[in-house]
């Protein structure tokens, strides 16, 4: 459907994940040319070609990059953050199985950039097969010369290694993923300093989202002003859409940044299922507002557009709701999510999440009191902003922006002790 | 599912391949050749000491099938590191079994995307179908279940992960022959609930 398919230009084809399929298609060449250039000269590609972070806070790569202290002579790393899992997103698990390779040679460049000689890929331990998968494209990339010493006959020495998480949300932010790869709590860090200056083991680190470093390649192949071509203004680059919930054809769609929300629920996620209509959606992974479907119909699919409407792309988790889901249900299914999630190092998450989610839980079963909606709302002003991850701030902005949104359904079930759909609990 | 043994298993037969309770005094825990060999692998891989615990963890719970105050002394002692430290690693991960699991964990996805689809009804059908609890063990040892969050496979909602496999698009209409093809799988299943 008109767009040429750059990150996901391999899904499909027979041996996708083989390093011998990713050379015939000119894999590599970034790798290559990178190591022949300058460290500055990658960055200053990567910066001009506009590239913003994939895993949810948009911040522009090579701005991440260029943190890293020029001075340092010491040991850099770079992480590679896969511990994809934020509910409705499921694109990096893509490239893991199907791309590896891409995966690699964007750690390469990006590796050379920051000029790290070790690098790691932390992998959600849930993510059994796309581990393995890793694990034997690594050892084919070692196998070939491309990671070792004196990679491509450069002076560049660079090792990946494969770890894997064991089951904690919070591990995809940065900090609590460097924790974790320090083998302990997940427990995001205090900042500043960032990982840039002391990130793991308190030398300078750039994380990066797997979907991140994939846009690297092509651009190191094709150029920054043809990255930029793509998508809107600020908004450059393809990007991975995850369509969930109540659609008929859910998946991930490669479109540029800025594709509208209806023509890609309409004409890719082939519109609403059991011929209803749209209610509501999460556009970027479950910590991001609600939109009504009025809310939706012109919105361009962006970081800056997104952030204009009062909610975010994030991870790019579009999840979908049909008019019959029950919202007071959804924003309970979500915060106990973030209450079984929160990592207990800042009392307002650890305490504010669990008690919005018993609040919630009573409205759901027909026990709220009238005063619940305010008293929510309030609740969730005191963890907004009080913790030093984004966690707490990801817990309440789908579930205030629920509340606001949909009021009268919360009201509905504190009156009529039930609620008006007459449908079964999604929490 | 190396852990996984064959015969006949009724409700008289609780042992199974992963050795659940507290094992007896005078036979010490220790890990396996393979396991021993995989663990020097680790210490080559990861060259920091720190970052051997999760990996090691990993090990020990296929190993032993989950994460006893047993086998949180052997991992401490084999890393060198304080137990109390162990402690504070294995309760923070979700994956990390603190009691013992049935030799096929099945894990329902609840999260959002899967919880629009349906997984509430799968959840209820499953534990319906097995008379078990969250938590909770089957008589024979083979089924425990328990809800996980997002899986990120939301586009095959609702999602089910079984020790280390997905199983994807397990609606509640096809829980009872999901649940019998695990059966087969572990050869232990007479057809049929």
């Amino acid at each position: 459907m008109g767009f040429d398919r750059v990150l996901t230009r391999n899904v499909g084809k027979p041996d996708s994940r083989k390093i011998d399929t990713y050379l015939a298609g000119g894999g590599y060449s970034a790798a290559r040319k990178a190591v022949t250039s300058t460290p500055d000269e990658v960055v200053k590609i990567v910066s001009d070609s506009g590239l913003r972070g994939r895993g949810g806070a948009g911040f522009p790569t090579g701005k991440k990059w260029s943190f890293i202290p020029k001075n340092d002579t010491g040991q850099k790393f770079l992480c590679c953050n896969a511990d994809e899992s934020e509910p409705g997103t499921f694109k990096d698990r893509v490239l893991l199985e199907h791309d590896p390779h891409l995966l690699i040679d964007g750690m390469i460049v990006s590796a050379y950039a920051i000029q790290a000689t070790r690098a790691f890929i932390y992998i959600r331990g849930e993510m059994h097969a796309a581990a393995k998968i890793l694990e034997g494209a690594v050892a084919e990339a070692y196998a070939r010369g491309f990671l070792g010493k004196k990679i491509f006959g450069s002076a560049f020495d660079l090792d990946i290694t494969v770890y894997r998480g064991a089951g904690a949300y919070i591990c995809g932010e940065e900090t609590g993923l460097i924790e974790s790869l320090e083998g302990k709590r997940g427990w995001p860090r205090i900042k500043p300093p960032f990982p840039a200056i002391k990130g793991l083991f308190g030398r300078p680190t750039v994380v990066n989202n797997v979907e991140t470093l994939c846009c690297v390649p092509p651009i190191l192949e094709r150029g920054a002003s043809w990255f930029a071509s793509i998508g809107t203004p600020n908004n450059t680059g393809p990007k991975l859409y995850c369509v969930s919930g109540h659609v008929n054809r859910p998946g991930v769609y490669e479109l540029p940044l800025g594709t509208p929300m209806m023509e890609l629920l309409d004409q890719y996620a082939g519109g609403i299922w059991k011929g209803r209509t749209l209610k509501a959606v999460i556009p970027g992974g479950s910590s991001a507002a609600v939109l009504t479907a009025p809310e939706c119909q012109a919105l361009p699919l962006d970081f800056d557009s997104c952030g204009k409407a009062h909610t975010m792309l994030g991870s790019a988790g579009v999840i979908v709701m049909d008019d019959h889901t029950c919202m007071v249900d959804a924003a309970l299914n979500v915060m106990r999510f973030y209450a079984h999630e929160s990592c207990g190092q800042c009392t307002p998450c650890r305490e504010g999440t669990t008690w919005v989610a018993k609040i919630l839980n009573r409205d759901v079963h027909g026990q709220g009191l009238e005063t619940d909606p305010d008293l929510l709302l309030d609740v969730c002003r005191n963890i907004e902003g009080r913790a030093i991850c984004p966690l707490a701030d990801g817990a309440v902005a789908p579930v205030a922006s629920i509340i606001r949104k949909f009021r009268s359904e919360f009201d509905h079930h504190v009156k009529h002790k039930s609620c008006d759909l007459g449908k079964a609990a999604v929490a | 599912m190396d852990s996984v043994t064959t015969g006949p298993l009724g409700p008289k037969h609780k042992a199974t391949s992963r050795p659940s309770g507290p094992p007896s005094p005078e036979k010490p825990l220790a890990f396996s050749n393979a396991a021993d060999d995989e663990l020097r692998r680790i210490v080559e891989k990861y060259p920091d000491a720190g970052m051997r615990l999760l990996p090691t963890l990993h090990v020990a719970q296929r190993e032993f099938g989950w994460i006893s105050e047993e086998v949180k002394h052997l991992v401490a002692h084999r890393l060198a590191i304080p137990v109390a430290h162990l402690e504070s690693v294995v309760s923070f991960y979700t994956m990390f079994h603190q009691r013992p699991v049935g030799r096929l964990d099945v894990q329902v996805c609840m999260s959002l995307p899967c919880a629009l689809r349906g997984s509430g009804e799968t959840w209820a059908a499953i534990a319906n179908a097995l008379g078990i609890a969250g938590g909770e063990i089957t008589a024979d040892g083979l089924f425990s279940i328990c809800k996980v969050e997002c899986l990120a496979q939301c586009d095959r909602a609702p999602v089910v992960q079984v020790n280390d496999e997905d199983h994807l698009d397990v609606s509640a209409d096809r829980v009872k022959s999901f649940l019998d093809s695990l059966r087969n799988q572990t050869g232990d299943g007479k057809a049929g609930a």
